[in-house]
């Protein structure tokens, strides 16, 4: 069958040398590992420079070795009332948004209901919509509404549980889809009530979809600047700190707060990898 | 509860009647009727099997007797109460899951109390310890479902069942993830248990040798209707439809007319051979019928051969295939009509194989026969497609 | 036979309600009050407030003003989500199929850096740029760059900047994507004679399709409308369209401008998205 057309051609079945034929078969993955020592350039800059002593304000570079900056992390003139400030609207926006998004997966689920599609689509613009759009018909609104004096934590509170709810609804609804039905059906037939059925199974089950949806609300709403920016008024939030002083000079106190935000959720994530690992571990 | 006496089926009252009941009971899902008024009595203490293909409508039966479907008409009662409509936690019924659907963030021995916890229980520990000794788990109770094997997963799921001592307890297919081996073995674990407790059992399962083994009743189900119900030597000895005949086993089912009834003997025309079936295996009412016989009964020899089954020799067959299988030889044998029928012959070493192309000639002992309905389909049931 | 069934009832509306105003009132509203604004009489100011007097003319007005931003924006956008693409998907595909058991903490480092401040790793890149950092010598010494060559403010700082902070947009539905690719199709593939480049374009790429559609509309959308990068990398050579809308808003107070250029930008991605989704032929997607 194929004899008569291999005969005809030379098939050169090379061997290279070992070490080039170990480069080739890892070529891909020596690439995708210095992509992504390439995302962790910055993160390193940041931790160097948190234990920066800086001759002057003005030019940022690494002049010497100190504690200084981790010791007096709030001398740094107004930071730690941004900071706090971004932790206050962090914590209620990632309450009320895993609230009113948890609620949306559920019925998104386990309800019918009409209207059916203009839901979904309700759900995917905000998380397709620039931020310079939303930020500025928020705005828009505020004005129109006779709040433009009045911009402040709450406008911004608004606009963060408005921006998260719909990661929360997408990262709830993996999870509670994910879910086997037949698990509440083996709850109901051990004489467990439905409100027994929710608390013991569905809940526990969903619980951790719901703690990755809230943990990626705080860090969203922590992080947000151009939304922020434009419904803020004089209230000043960690990232608008930050935007301040990048154009009068940086204190290195700021490094400190990025190398903490780093290991914090280093911490979280891998903590909840490791976990969930162990769990697994004994399978095998 | 486990009070079980020996009940016979036909008990009349159904007030006193202390299995569990069906009457008249329809599910359709839109268009698609599931289950077509059935009727069924499971006496206490016995351990049915509802078998049948899938789409048949048995998983459907027994979600609607755990509660988790309710039926579109008729009437579920156990041990003379109506629980057609009781919720699935209100009823003493439990059910051991398909895929098991243990809860994944409990460990065993919490997955087991979970009913007990529920009906707040006095004695959880000393229960749930007496349970996973049962099923041999003791030494597992603290470990989460994931750690477990597939064997081990399904006696967690069998004892969490097991421990609220249902009056009914409900098998969906529960061995169907297992490999073979395992199943033989949980087959008849299951059976003893069973046997130990005294609890009603209702088994749903698509392998016709899973539901023999393990259960006293086997009822044979066909798009949504019990096709025949009895022993498993009964269903398969006598089968009544061509579908029980086919799905149950494996037939050959032969065109005949009826040329006569006698009281204890009906006579059938088989392409130009006169067979006999006796008139308690006929299920046929006109004058035309399909005679039955299994593979294992029928006897081949060469032409002219003594065979030990007289006065229902057939001449002139033709081997076509031959498949030497070990404890068993199977033929295929085309006949002068132009069907080809299954022959297994026994490896007892008394008899020479066959080759193909050999002329043969077959026969079979009359009692064995049954005659079937010409108006059934005559292929029904015969394809088995495992859908797991 | 056991399939989800979703319950009928009042239940699920109440679900709905609270989350469904919050958005309605803070999403939907707004970008009525948006286009609304677009159309004010640009004389007014915020204090003393607008009239509507459907002043289309806003539009033209922008769009002459601001045409350069504009297309500046969506190429750079562009352009950052082509790198996206190519490093995205060499570290989404060596995680999924080159990783082994590494695969999970590959994930994670890919997801971590991305919680540390924005702005704060923003700058970081400021200073890796900087005229006489490290970068910048090295590609002096080799002749890349010109003995007064600088990357600060210049269009490559920036889109670097974008590529850098978007890339995880890109990696994660790439990656979700990839990892769902059956390895025995590839080496089925190989087995019918396709060597591993035809195989790539034969078989990994269509069937990471819906990674690589939604990957670039999660990395261009929130690029285009981004300002920080240009603003703190770049000169007002690179300005970027977010940039002229925010400084509308807060220090020229033209709100009608300013909402004007937002709804050419919503109403351009928009368009933009839909053709894409077309061509790329995964309108499951939405």
């Amino acid at each position: 069958m194929t004899t008569a057309t291999t005969t005809n051609r030379k098939v050169n079945y090379k061997q290279g040398s070992a070490a080039g034929r170990w480069i080739r078969h890892h070529l891909v993955l020596i690439l995708g590992l210095l992509v992504l020592v390439y995302t962790f350039v910055p993160i390193f800059v940041v931790v160097l420079m948190s234990f920066n002593d800086p001759t002057s304000r003005l030019i940022y570079r690494f002049d010497g070795f100190t504690l200084h900056n981790w010791l007096n992390p709030c001398e740094a003139e107004g930071m730690c009332g941004a900071l706090s400030t971004s932790v206050q609207i962090g914590l209620l926006a990632t309450l009320g948004s895993t609230i009113l998004g948890t609620l949306i997966a559920f019925a998104l689920v386990r309800h019918d209901f009409v209207g059916r599609s203009s839901m979904n689509l309700l759900i995917f613009l905000p998380m397709a919509s620039p931020e310079i759009v939303m930020g500025s018909s928020l705005l828009a609104l505020f004005v129109a509404a006779g709040r433009g004096g009045q911009l402040g934590f709450w406008t911004i509170l608004i606009a963060h549980i408005m921006f998260c709810i719909s990661f929360v609804v997408v990262t709830v609804r993996a999870r509670l889809a994910g879910l086997d039905d037949n698990l509440e059906q083996a709850a109901m037939d051990l004489y467990a009530t439905p409100q027994q059925t929710f608390w013991r199974v569905t809940f526990p089950l969903v619980f951790p979809g719901i703690l990755g949806a809230a943990l990626l609300s705080f860090s969203l709403s922590f992080d947000d600047f151009i939304i922020t920016n434009l419904n803020a008024g004089n209230t000043t939030t960690f990232p608008m700190f930050v935007w301040g002083v990048a154009q009068r000079g940086v204190p290195m106190q700021v490094n400190v707060v990025g190398t903490v935000m780093f290991l914090v959720s280093v911490l979280i994530v891998v903590g909840g990898e490791v976990n969930s690992r162990r769990r697994s571990a004994k399978l095998v | 509860m486990s009070q079980v006496a020996e009940q016979q089926p036909t008990a009349a009252d159904a007030e006193s009647y202390d299995g569990l009941r069906l009457r008249n009971v329809t599910k359709s899902f839109a268009a698609f009727t599931a289950v077509d008024d059935l009727d069924l009595d499971v006496p206490s203490g016995s351990f049915i099997a509802l078998l049948g293909p899938s789409g048949c409508g048995k998983t459907t039966t027994l979600r609607m007797v755990a509660g988790l479907e309710t039926p579109t008409a008729g009437s579920i009662t156990l041990a003379g109460q109506d629980i057609t409509y009781a919720k699935p936690y209100q009823r003493p019924v439990n059910t051991v899951f398909q895929s098991y659907a243990l809860f994944p963030h409990l460990d065993i021995y919490e997955n087991v109390a979970f009913g007990l916890r529920r009906r707040k229980s006095n004695e959880v520990d000393a229960s749930v310890r007496d349970m996973l000794e049962l099923v041999e788990l003791t030494s597992q109770a603290r470990k989460k479902p994931a750690q477990l094997s597939g064997g081990q997963q399904q006696r967690v799921a069998l004892a969490r069942a097991l421990i609220n001592k249902p009056e009914v307890l409900l098998l969906d297919e529960p061995l169907g993830a297992l490999d073979l081996k395992l199943r033989r073995s949980m087959q008849l674990e299951i059976k003893r248990i069973q046997t130990e407790v005294g609890l009603t059992f209702v088994h749903v399962t698509h392998d016709q040798e899973e539901a023999m083994t393990m259960a006293d009743t086997v009822a044979v189900m066909n798009a949504g209707v019990i096709e025949q119900m009895g022993a498993p030597a009964d269903l398969y000895e006598n089968p009544q439809s061509t579908f029980v005949a086919n799905f149950l086993g494996q037939s050959n089912l032969i065109e005949g007319t009826i040329r006569s009834r006698a009281a204890d003997v009906v006579t059938v025309d088989m392409h130009g051979v006169q067979v006999s079936v006796p008139t308690e295996r006929c299920h046929a009412d006109s004058d035309k019928g399909w005679v039955g016989i299994r593979p294992e009964k029928v006897l081949i020899g060469a032409p002219g051969e003594e065979l030990d089954a007289p006065g229902n020799t057939i001449p002139g067959g033709v081997v076509t295939d031959v498949s030497f299988v070990g404890v068993s030889t199977q033929y295929l044998v085309r006949m002068p009509w132009g069907q080809e029928l299954a022959i297994f012959q026994q490896n007892t070493g008394r008899h020479r194989l066959f080759a193909p192309g050999e002329e043969v000639e077959l026969s079979w002992r009359p009692e064995y026969a049954f005659l079937l309905d010409f108006s059934q389909d005559a292929s029904a049931g015969s394809q088995k497609v495992d859908a797991e | 036979m056991s399939e989800t069934v979703r319950k009928r009832g009042s239940t699920g509306y109440l679900l709905l309600i609270p989350g469904v105003l919050w958005l309605g009132l803070f999403f939907v509203v707004p970008l009525y009050s948006l286009v609304a604004t677009s159309l004010f009489d640009p004389s007014g100011s915020d204090t003393t407030g607008y009239t509507m007097t459907y002043h289309w003319a806003n539009y033209s007005h922008v769009i002459s003003d601001y045409w350069q931003p504009l297309l500046r924006s969506l190429w750079y956008g562009a352009l950052a989500t082509f790198f996206c693409l190519v490093l995205g998907y060499v570290l989404a595909y060596a995680i999924a199929f080159k990783a082994g058991r590494w695969k999970n903490l590959m994930l994670v480092l890919v997801i971590a850096p991305f919680f540390t401040s924005f702005l704060v790793r923003t700058l970081s890149w400021k200073l890796l740029l900087a005229d006489d950092g490290f970068i910048v010598n090295t590609l002096q010494f080799v002749h890349i760059l010109g003995a007064d060559g600088r990357l600060l403010a210049t269009p490559v700082a920036v889109i670097a900047g974008l590529t850098y902070n978007f890339l995880p947009f890109m990696v994660l539905p790439l990656y979700a994507s990839i990892d769902k690719i059956d390895p025995r199709l590839i080496e089925a593939s190989s087995d019918l004679y396709a060597n591993p480049f035809v195989g790539f374009f034969k078989v990994t790429w269509p069937l990471s399709l819906p990674g690589v559609v939604s990957g670039t509309l999660l990395t261009f959308i929130p690029a285009v409308g981004d300002y920080i990068n240009a603003e703190l990398l770049g000169s007002p050579n690179q300005r970027m369209i977010g940039s002229v809308i925010q400084s509308l808003f807060t220090n020229a107070n033209n709100y009608p401008a300013a909402a004007a250029l937002s709804v050419i930008l919503m109403a351009l991605i928009v368009v933009m998205v839909l053709f894409y989704v077309r061509r790329a032929g995964t309108e499951d997607l939405l």
